[in-house]
């Protein structure tokens, strides 16, 4: 019969903790990036030329139709071919930034085609500024619109950082196996990691939910 | 460096055999259990919703790689002696009973409310009503979502390389280590999952815009 042994693991509870914070600014991090890319890809996307459009839309479904391990593996061989140097953990960043925008084109050109033709000329006919109609009337009701989706997005990149470990940065994961290889407790390791990252994605839901309660409690109609 | 010849195609195509039929067994496994997640979900007994919604809640709220970890060294806890195949099999069948019971959950009570009270009017009982009203409609509904969780599904066979099994992504490493050609072989390897998934993505897409066109 086997015996739990789950004090192997909490004595290295430090080492978890350290890792737990570095799996949420990987997270925030590729958040971030992401949310740049996304932004950037919804311009290029509806840019006048042809060849641009067609490379966001390629870009977009290369990214949404293939693993995220594959993709890190990728960027992490071929950015030293490209003479660019940088520690894994920040190639990590970049791997779930370049993800994460793919997915985040999608949802945000979605929120702004959401946003009815009718309701920015009412807007002019006003007399708005075009920076207010676009803060006002595009840009709010069209982030309302994608919050839900782009939060959940979110949400599974944060899971997705667990995959950087296949290249060593920083985060849970990988200090997850460093554990199991000195003490063999793979089982109670794996199980109160776990337990970690369901603490993490939690709160995090919870903070997403109470941002949206504050800022986009507005009554539609 | 070395090349990549019919060797090194023929270990990739072997590779893609197991992603495959990882893919297609975690659906089926995953189908059979989501179908009766969905079902316990959408039940009037609140025992049976509490638990199925906290189940969806901790497999959609962990990462995919840490569900491996704990089922692959949780079997191997058991005492009963399983391949890693079975372990990993497993793995995704739970994972995608979860995701799977979700998606198929809002397709049942996004049926119209009518069809159950029409059903309980000309006398149905609960088996007849889900089997021959509900469920044939909630499937329709579900079809893009169910699309799109296959590909997800297909992309996190891949995580499998990571608790040492071979499939496409493991035998593209293995190459890659032997060949010094990570780009060449990983670029490959990411072209093979393309060619699965975009056609999968591309039909549920289709078949979104198409619904959405006739609910107007």
């Amino acid at each position: 019969m086997y015996t739990f042994d789950f004090g192997a693991v909490l004595d290295r509870a430090p080492e978890l903790l350290w890792g737990s914070l570095g799996t949420v600014g990987l997270a925030l991090a590729g958040m971030l990036l992401a949310l740049v890319i996304g932004l950037l890809g919804v311009v290029a996307r509806s840019s006048k030329s042809g060849i641009t459009r067609a490379a966001v839309i390629m870009f977009v479904e290369v990214v949404r139709n293939t693993p995220f391990l594959v993709q890190i593996f990728f960027i992490y061989f071929a950015l030293p071919l490209m003479g660019i140097r940088l520690n894994p953990t920040v190639t990590a960043i970049i791997a779930l930034g370049i993800n994460g925008g793919a997915y985040a084109i999608e949802i945000i050109r979605g929120g702004i085609e959401s946003v009815s033709r009718g309701q920015i000329e009412a807007g002019f006919a006003l007399g708005l500024h075009k920076a207010d109609v676009f803060r006002l009337i595009v840009l709010k009701p069209a982030l309302r619109a994608i919050y839900p989706s782009l939060t959940s997005q979110f949400i599974m990149l944060t899971l997705t950082t667990s995959v950087c470990t296949s290249i060593a940065a920083y985060e849970l994961t990988s200090a997850a196996q460093r554990i199991e290889s000195d003490t063999f407790r793979s089982f109670e390791v794996y199980f109160t990691v776990t337990a970690i990252y369901l603490a993490i994605s939690s709160l995090m839901m919870g903070l997403f939910a109470l941002i949206s309660r504050h800022y986009f409690n507005y009554p539609t109609r | 460096m070395g090349p990549i010849g019919e060797d090194q195609f023929l270990f990739l195509m072997q590779g893609l055999k197991w992603t495959v039929l990882l893919a297609i067994v975690g659906f089926i496994g995953g189908g059979i259990f989501g179908t009766l997640i969905a079902l316990l979900r959408t039940s009037k007994n609140k025992v049976a919703r509490t638990i199925t919604a906290g189940y969806i809640g901790v497999v959609q709220g962990t990462p995919l790689l840490m569900q491996l970890f704990v089922v692959y060294y949780g079997v191997a806890l058991l005492g009963i002696d399983v391949n890693a195949w079975i372990a990993v099999a497993v793995a995704f069948t739970l994972h995608a009973s979860a995701f799977l019971g979700e998606i198929w959950r809002g397709s049942i009570e996004a049926v119209p409310k009518g069809q159950t009270e029409a059903a309980n009017a000309l006398g149905l009982h609960y088996v007849s009503r889900m089997k021959d009203v509900i469920l044939p409609q909630a499937l329709k509904i579900s079809m893009p979502a169910t699309i799109g969780f296959l590909v997800q599904l297909t992309k996190g066979t891949s995580l499998a390389a990571i608790v040492g099994f071979i499939e496409l992504t493991r035998a593209g490493q293995i190459i890659s280590n032997q060949t010094y050609r990570p780009l060449l072989v990983f670029g490959i390897v990411g072209a093979i999952y393309f060619i699965i998934c975009w056609p999968l993505s591309y039909a549920g897409s289709r078949l979104e815009k198409r619904m959405a066109k006739a609910a107007r």
